[in-house]
């Protein structure tokens, strides 16, 4: 059974199309990278998903049924730039969050040390820094157990450390058979990470394919960089000559060799996914 | 535990925290002893009780005080959480949004309602020190704080309105002054400058009555200074108030709480978040 399914799904707003024709299915378990520019159509998406914004047409179906607020009990939502009422306590914030969800308080106990926050949770949120108001935002997120995670952009500003923990998580999560759902616009990260990526730009699906899966088919050149006597060679090669290619540097004397395989940043780029900076500027105006 | 009563304990929390139970609380309590002892001096010879008095001059102060403080506590209760970021969060949990503004306003309308009794009843206390009311005073009194009350949710269901007609906390911020000023203050100039021009005569004699419930602020003086015998003799409020039933005047001012809160309900629902 898939954990979601979109068809053919439209959000116009008055002159902007955020999402146009958007297709697509998550399996129940699976891990899905969104990928787009600012104003792609991600966040979109997920306010679609959570029934916080009609669709101006197009089908959603969630856990077996079209979306509403009985869902939001199995969904588990962290916003982009997640804030928090400044004078409460990080503990207070966790249970407040709680209460609304049905989950228990013991649960929000466990989050806190989960997300190595309880040293901290009777401090005000005020004072959190930007990491750890990520951190309890998650928190927030996996109250009550949740079949599907939504999480909007959620390693913006949190330093390698916090991130590969992040990480570790959303592993645990997602081997305990949890859908998770995760948009970004940074690009490496996601490397390795996500089963599948979906790459939306200006509100369509431009690509959804594991990472080799899109790397086949961009087909996009190998670079390779020879050092000899002091000079640099650089040449582009198709994937499939790269070895003849090294090989027959190796031949010669060089200093050394370097193989660059096209990085996330490319296959991105090729798929049309770059960012036109006055559209996206009309699109946050809009959003 | 219900949504409803999860919201309005933080509101409550929140309220106790920045100290704005406290504020309300204690300037209510300040003016109305103040007005209890000094507003009651020249009692003199006038048949009236010393909290009969007080009860009236109490309804002069709640009837700006109260709006004020209501709309206050009120106008960002949507829009300040939008601007702050936090309503995306809030409405992505199994919560109807009118769950939300319900929540909201019985957060508030329990930190104005606290306000307004511990700040009048001590006054009432205070006077009673001096000099016992009788039973009548003590029912006017009650009177007096029960329409207070109302007037102040009207005012925070109002404040609530606002909040989610616009886009912005400091236009709500503004559109909450203008909305005090017209109510409160312009609408019974200007109802006056016509009464004094028309010399009463005419349409808007005829149904003044009618332009006094459309105010909650002039509802609440209809409730407050007739209802109550012992309050009516000192306010002389009589002639204005003749042919409408305090009941009718209740029943205005309860109206001007469900309405508003309402169509807020409404706009909030049918708002693309």
């Amino acid at each position: 059974m898939s954990a979601l399914s979109v068809h053919d799904l439209c959000k116009h707003y008055r002159n902007l199309h955020a999402l146009d024709g958007l297709t697509l299915e998550v399996g129940e378990g699976e891990m899905l990278a969104l990928l787009g520019h600012n104003g792609a159509g991600k966040t979109t998406l997920m306010k679609l998903l959570l029934g916080l914004t009609r669709p101006t047409s197009g089908e959603i179906t969630l856990l077996g049924a079209p979306p509403g607020p009985h869902h939001r009990k199995h969904i588990g939502f962290l916003p982009e730039n997640v804030s928090f009422s400044g004078g409460m306590k990080g503990r207070e914030v966790l249970r407040f969050y709680a209460r609304l969800k049905g989950a228990s308080l013991d649960d929000a106990e466990t989050l806190l040390d989960r997300v190595g926050l309880s040293d901290a949770a009777h401090k005000p949120v005020r004072t959190y820094s930007k990491g750890m108001r990520q951190r309890l935002g998650l928190a927030q997120a996996l109250l009550g157990h949740p079949r599907l995670l939504l999480l909007d952009e959620p390693t913006t500003g949190l330093d390698p450390v916090l991130r590969q923990a992040f990480y570790g998580i959303l592993r645990d999560l997602r081997d305990a058979g949890t859908t998770v759902l995760i948009s970004s616009h940074v690009l490496t990260e996601l490397e390795l990470r996500a089963e599948r990526i979906a790459i939306l730009s200006h509100g369509r699906l431009v690509a959804c394919d594991t990472l080799d899966g899109l790397r086949r088919h961009a087909d996009l050149p190998v670079r390779i960089r020879a050092v000899k006597d002091g000079t640099e060679r650089r040449l582009e090669v198709r994937p499939e000559e790269k070895m003849a290619a090294i090989r027959q540097l190796a031949m010669e004397p060089v200093d050394d060799l370097e193989v660059i395989p096209p990085s996330l940043e490319d296959i991105y780029t090729h798929y049309g996914a770059e960012t036109d900076r006055a559209d996206t500027a009309r699109r946050e105006a809009a959003e | 535990m219900s949504p409803i009563a999860t919201i309005a304990g933080k509101e409550i929390r929140e309220g106790l925290r920045n100290r704005w139970v406290a504020a309300a609380t204690l300037l209510l309590a300040l003016l109305a002893l103040a007005l209890a002892f000094i507003g009651a001096a020249p009692t003199g010879d006038v048949a009236a009780g010393r909290l009969a008095v007080t009860v009236v001059s109490l309804a002069s102060l709640a009837i700006y005080l109260l709006p004020l403080i209501a709309l206050l506590l009120a106008f960002d209760a949507i829009v300040g959480e939008a601007e702050q970021g936090t309503l995306l969060l809030l409405l992505a949990h199994p919560i109807s949004r009118w769950q939300v503004l319900a929540g909201k306003f019985v957060g508030q309308a329990a930190i104005l309602a606290f306000a307004t009794i511990v700040g009048f009843g001590l006054a009432a206390v205070a006077v009673s020190l001096v000099q016992a009311p009788s039973a009548g005073e003590w029912r006017a009194f009650a009177g007096l704080v029960g329409a207070s009350v109302l007037l102040g949710w009207s005012f925070i269901a109002i404040g609530h309105l606002v909040s989610v007609l616009v886009a912005e906390r400091t236009t709500a911020a503004g559109a909450a002054v203008a909305v005090w000023l017209l109510m409160v203050v312009l609408y019974d100039m200007g109802l006056l400058g016509v009464l004094v021009a028309t010399g009463g005569q005419g349409i808007i004699g005829d149904i003044l009555p009618a332009l006094l419930m459309l105010n909650p602020a002039d509802a609440y003086r209809l409730v407050t200074l007739t209802s109550f015998e012992a309050a009516a003799d000192v306010a002389g409020f009589g002639a204005v108030s003749e042919g409408i039933s305090p009941f009718a005047a209740l029943a205005a001012l309860v109206a001007w709480i469900a309405v508003p809160l309402g169509i807020a309900g409404l706009v909030f629902t049918r708002r693309e978040i």
